[in-house]
């Protein structure tokens, strides 16, 4: 009898110890989930691939225009804390307007909850991460530049593509192909190379809790701050343009912005 | 006496615990064999869960493609049209079907198709897996002409089909659901990844300067610019798997991926095919209208033809195109060439 009564709370205490700890959800968090939802507009006019293929934008320079596809790339979102050791997530997403894909991003890693002075990202993959063909996904979903002397052999990714058709008074409807990379130029010896990744910073946040941060696209920004594009001279052919590629990165300083944050 | 009941409880607690001792059969699994130039530079292939590769399913799959029994007259298999020696599509522009008919398409090669991670295939992106599209070409009254009852019918009745079905899927109870499935499996083993540009990336070989010349016209944005739609070095299926208008036609005959999503600014939309055997699978495009590659390379130099959904990669189009020199079109047509892979079309696996 001595036995089964033994039995009998072994077991109740077996079966207790699974149970969950109810207390656990009282402790407030010390490490909460971010997410980065990435919203398109043209001068705040809001802009879904729904919007697209249809030529109805107007940049700086008066030409009417039509987004056929976006997408672009951001890596190593970075907190930055007073006194302490940046956090740099060494993560990147290919943001695809055009498929809906990506929108969203929730990097694996959990922030500590606390005051930031900054929270950042790259436009594109800064020289460290831009090595060629390291990445069987991007590499899978065409994303590689060609490693070719014309390029200056260094390969990489990538930035952005943005792609579309634009007219003017003067000008029938022409494919534009607005292509940005780490700009390149093969014909010297050796290859100039300039980095044009741009960081994007989004500024100062207090995370107590898990926290959605929307980061805006304003789309028009590429074509007029602070060099307004001429759609009709550097419209395609743009990767191998080293010029090009400078206004590119010059124009995409302000091209992103910090939305609502939600926590 | 006080200790049976435990005693009782112990042994029904192991018992339930022993091995089931009925040998359960199970078909043998086999995993797609990746080639290094695949595995160093895309990411793995699309297999479904519902339809894992095992060696009696590609066995099976690898009979039905062959066999003449899913036509209607039985004068036609999946291989009619797509005939290894060709790796995998037939030799004139559109196809005919078994009663002298021929379709409006050209019959696209099968290979790398695992690695089509969008899965839409065919020209106008309509089927949306290799079983669904499987499923088309017997009931299609211009291909095969034939109706699935009466192919299961006859596969039922077949004195090998029904022990093969179950060594393939454990039921000789025959469906088109588990016949595409096969044919889904032995066309997913359709690799081709050993052509000349392969062992070059490898380091296994090295090309021609007149090769070199002409992967450098093919990845020139100012030249042929042909890899942001077939691929590059590091995307050796050698197309992106999707669809674009490049500037064929001004008016649409065929109206292509339009044609399937009702959205008219897919019109004239068409899926990029790969690059690789090219020299094995003339004539080209969704129509084969072009009968060589010198055809295919003037198309895109001086041939363009614009219209509201042609694609904006499509450069140059009101003077045709990007009017490479005769030289930079022999270049390119050379680098074209090293995608063949001759291992492909006599590879044991592949025959009848």
């Amino acid at each position: 009898m001595k036995r089964i009564f033994a039995l009998l709370v072994f077991t109740a205490i077996t079966l207790t110890s699974c149970g969950e700890d109810l207390d656990d959800n009282l402790v407030a968090k010390t490490e909460v989930e971010t997410t980065f939802n990435f919203t398109h507009n043209w001068d705040d006019t809001a802009v879904t691939n729904s919007d697209f293929n249809t030529v109805q934008y107007t940049n700086a320079n008066g030409e009417m225009l039509s987004i056929e596809k976006l997408r672009y790339l951001i890596s190593d979102i970075t907190f930055s804390r007073e006194g302490e050791e940046d956090i740099v997530l060494d993560i990147y997403n290919l943001v695809d307007v055009t498929n809906n894909n990506n929108l969203s991003f929730t990097p694996e890693t959990k922030i500590p909850t606390g005051t930031y002075t900054n929270v950042s990202f790259t436009f594109g993959f800064d020289a460290e991460d831009n090595v060629d063909g390291a990445y069987l996904d991007l590499n899978s979903e065409s994303w590689a530049v060609p490693n070719t002397p014309m390029l200056g052999s260094v390969g990489g990714y990538h930035y952005m593509q943005l792609e579309g058709k634009f007219t003017n008074s003067t000008t029938p409807e022409t494919g534009y192909a607005y292509h940005t990379i780490r700009a390149a130029d093969g014909s010297t010896t050796p290859p100039t190379i300039q980095e044009t990744a741009i960081n994007v910073d989004l500024g100062p946040v207090v995370i107590i809790n898990d926290t959605s941060f929307e980061i805006k696209m304003n789309i028009a920004e590429w074509f007029k701050n602070t060099y307004q594009w001429d759609l009709t001279q550097w419209n395609n052919m743009l990767m191998p343009n080293f010029q090009a590629q400078l206004k590119m990165n010059e124009n995409g300083q302000n091209v992103f912005s910090l939305g609502t944050i939600t926590q | 006496m006080k200790n049976w009941f435990i005693y009782i409880l112990l042994i029904i607690s192991i018992s339930a615990c022993t091995k089931d001792e009925i040998e359960v059969y199970e078909p043998t699994p086999m995993p797609l064999s990746i080639p290094q130039i695949f595995s160093q530079n895309i990411i793995p292939p699309v297999i479904p869960n519902n339809n894992p590769q095992t060696v009696q399913g590609v066995a099976l799959g690898k009979k039905l493609f062959f066999d003449k029994k899913l036509s209607g007259n039985e004068t036609m298999a999946c291989a009619s049209c797509h005939s290894p020696q060709n790796a995998f599509t037939d030799i004139t522009p559109t196809s005919v079907g078994i009663d002298g008919t021929f379709g409006s398409r050209n019959s696209m090669p099968l290979f790398n198709l695992a690695w089509n991670y969008g899965e839409r295939f065919a020209w106008d992106g309509k089927e949306l897996s290799i079983e669904r599209q499987a499923l088309e070409p017997v009931q299609n009254p211009i291909e095969m002409h034939s109706e699935w009852d009466d192919v299961v019918n006859k596969l039922q009745s077949d004195p090998e089909y029904p022990e093969l079905f179950r060594l393939a899927f454990k039921t000789t109870t025959i469906t088109k659901e588990l016949t595409t499935k096969a044919i889904a499996q032995f066309e997913r083993t359709l690799i081709s990844a050993n052509s000349k540009f392969d062992r070059y990336s490898l380091g296994q070989a090295t090309l021609t300067a007149q090769e070199e010349n002409g992967l450098n016209v093919f990845l020139d944005e100012t030249k042929g610019d042909c890899f942001h739609c077939h691929g590059n070095p590091n995307n050796p299926l050698w197309t992106d798997n999707i669809f674009h208008n490049n500037g064929l036609d001004s008016n649409f005959t065929d109206l292509g991926l339009g044609g399937v999503t009702g959205d008219t600014n897919d019109n004239g939309k068409f899926k990029s095919p790969s690059l690789r055997n090219l020299a094995y699978t003339a004539p080209y495009m969704h129509d084969g209208r072009f009968n060589t590659i010198d055809e295919v390379i003037e198309f895109y130099s001086t041939g363009l033809q614009t219209s509201s959904t042609v694609d904006p990669l499509m450069k140059k189009v009101t003077q045709g195109g990007v009017n490479l020199s005769a030289q930079d079109k022999a270049d390119l047509k050379a680098f074209l060439l090293t995608l063949s892979d001759p291992s492909f079309l006599t590879n044991p696996d592949f025959q009848e």
